[in-house]
């Protein structure tokens, strides 16, 4: 259930701010960041835009940053998602990221990845995999492959208890379902080009394990348990914003977890993080330098281009990030942010 | 912490495993040699991290270390361990230590031999 549904107070951004900045931790992100090289955290670049479809989908994961869940209405409009498809055609945007909620349940799912695969844009598409078993939709492996589409998949574990105590009873076998209906139409498979990328978030209040190994231990165990292939794995640190957040408060784990991705900051990480190279939009057109900072209502800072509507390359490229308690998230061990560790 | 009106109401505070790094305030030498040779034991080597992970969560079982429990349940986890290796590691232990019980068994039957008719 999303906290929206619940009236939970966590359901406000707001309030999940003052919580995090409430909190006693030995050192601010800002600080930290300034004791690297990098001095403050800046973009570089904006190779990636990210649209955030909106936050209905079919599960409803304890862990979810979006409180995205089957009772959430939000979903981009007409306006905005022309407006998205036209920055396409800026030629330093190389990538299109989909991601939501389930972007899948948006009607024009289909018609953004066309026009985004048609104009020669990476296209990645942040899949929950269970959708993908649902008859409106199990068409959508082979027009992903038609497409070129890398699909970025979530599956916390290899194994049904983790999964399902994060994702919801019977996630992992209806997930292990979608990836062989993948496998099929080639992802994952040697020499075939179609990139499907596992995504690993730990199942609890801890970060996520080395990605290498947890690769291997992901290959062998889904190869010999169920026949599946994968392309890569890529681990991603649970962000304490919305439920995850919600979730660390009620078991008591909030003062440890970000104790631990204080103290496990990496300057080198950060150097890494996503949003250095990315601009978020959200449903409603608002700019975002993550997704993340979207889920806390943070936008832009302030003096840059805050919708789509105004977006500006030139003022984008190189801007000053907007930061928080949260950005400990993606800057912990070996990093995280949604592009997983460094290698 | 302990509070001043009760320093000693418990032998064991779980807040007091981060204060580890305090032992080394006095006889620091010694403190600096040990915690460099305990950061290389757990570098990933022959085994990996993983693997001396569930060995160090084993071993902590076995001596009972309340700290060392917690510490190396997060660090297995942090591995990528899940409840079912971690529980079998335990059980390794439990077989060790109950089969060296058991097998001291063979002590009192030499003894028993020793002294009956």
């Amino acid at each position: 259930m999303s906290l929206v549904l619940d009236r939970h107070p966590l359901a406000q951004p707001q309030l999940q701010m003052e919580r995090l900045e409430a909190l006693d931790l030995p050192r601010s992100f800002e600080d930290a960041i300034a004791a690297t090289p990098l001095g403050e955290l800046r973009s570089t670049t904006v190779t990636t835009l990210q649209i955030n479809l909106g936050k209905r989908c079919n599960q409803s994961c304890r862990h979810c940053h979006v409180d995205a869940g089957p009772d959430r209405a939000e979903v981009m409009s007409d306006d905005v998602l022309d407006q998205c498809l036209a920055l396409l055609r800026q030629p330093e945007i190389e990538a299109l990221d989909i991601t939501g909620g389930a972007p899948e349940l948006h009607p024009r799912f289909t018609e953004i990845v066309e026009i985004a695969a048609a104009a020669g844009r990476q296209v990645m598409d942040r899949c929950n995999l269970t959708i993908l078993t649902k008859p409106t939709h199990r068409h959508l492996p082979a027009f992903f492959a038609e497409n070129r589409v890398e699909v970025v998949c979530s599956l916390p574990y290899y194994q049904a208890r983790e999964t399902d105590a994060q994702r919801g009873t019977g996630v992992f076998d209806k997930s292990i379902e979608a990836l062989r209906m993948l496998n099929e139409v080639g992802y994952g498979r040697a020499g075939g080009g179609l990139v499907l990328t596992v995504v690993a978030n730990p199942t609890g209040a801890f970060l996520p394990a080395p990605q290498a190994s947890l690769e291997r231990d992901f290959r062998a165990r889904l190869r010999r348990a169920h026949g599946i292939e994968f392309t890569r794995l890529i681990t991603i640190a649970n962000m304490p914003i919305a439920r995850y957040l919600e979730w660390l408060e009620r078991s008591g784990n909030i003062d440890r977890y970000m104790s631990k991705l204080v103290s496990s900051f990496n300057g080198r990480a950060a150097e890494g993080v996503m949003c250095r190279n990315t601009i978020s939009v959200g449903w409603d057109g608002s700019l975002y330098d993550c997704d993340f900072n979207q889920m806390l209502a943070m936008k832009t800072a302030n003096g840059y281009p805050r919708t789509v509507f105004d977006f500006d390359l030139e003022r984008l490229r190189d801007r000053r990030i907007a930061v928080g308690p949260h950005c400990f998230g993606c800057t912990a061990g070996q990093g995280s942010s949604c592009g997983g560790a460094l290698d | 912490m302990p509070t001043d009106d009760q320093p000693h109401a418990h032998y064991y505070h779980a807040a007091d495993l981060d204060r580890f790094s305090e032992i080394g305030e006095a006889a620091p030498d010694l403190a600096r040699k040990f915690f460099d040779y305990y950061g290389a034991v757990f570098a990933a080597g022959a085994l990996s991290e993983r693997e001396k992970a569930l060995i160090a969560l084993a071993v902590a079982h076995a001596i009972q270390c309340p700290y060392c429990i917690d510490a190396y349940s997060s660090k297995c986890l942090e591995k990528g361990s899940n409840a079912d290796q971690m529980t079998e590691a335990l059980h390794v232990a439990a077989a060790i230590r109950g089969g060296a019980s058991l097998v001291h068994g063979v002590q009192m039957r030499n003894h028993v031999e020793r002294q009956s008719m």
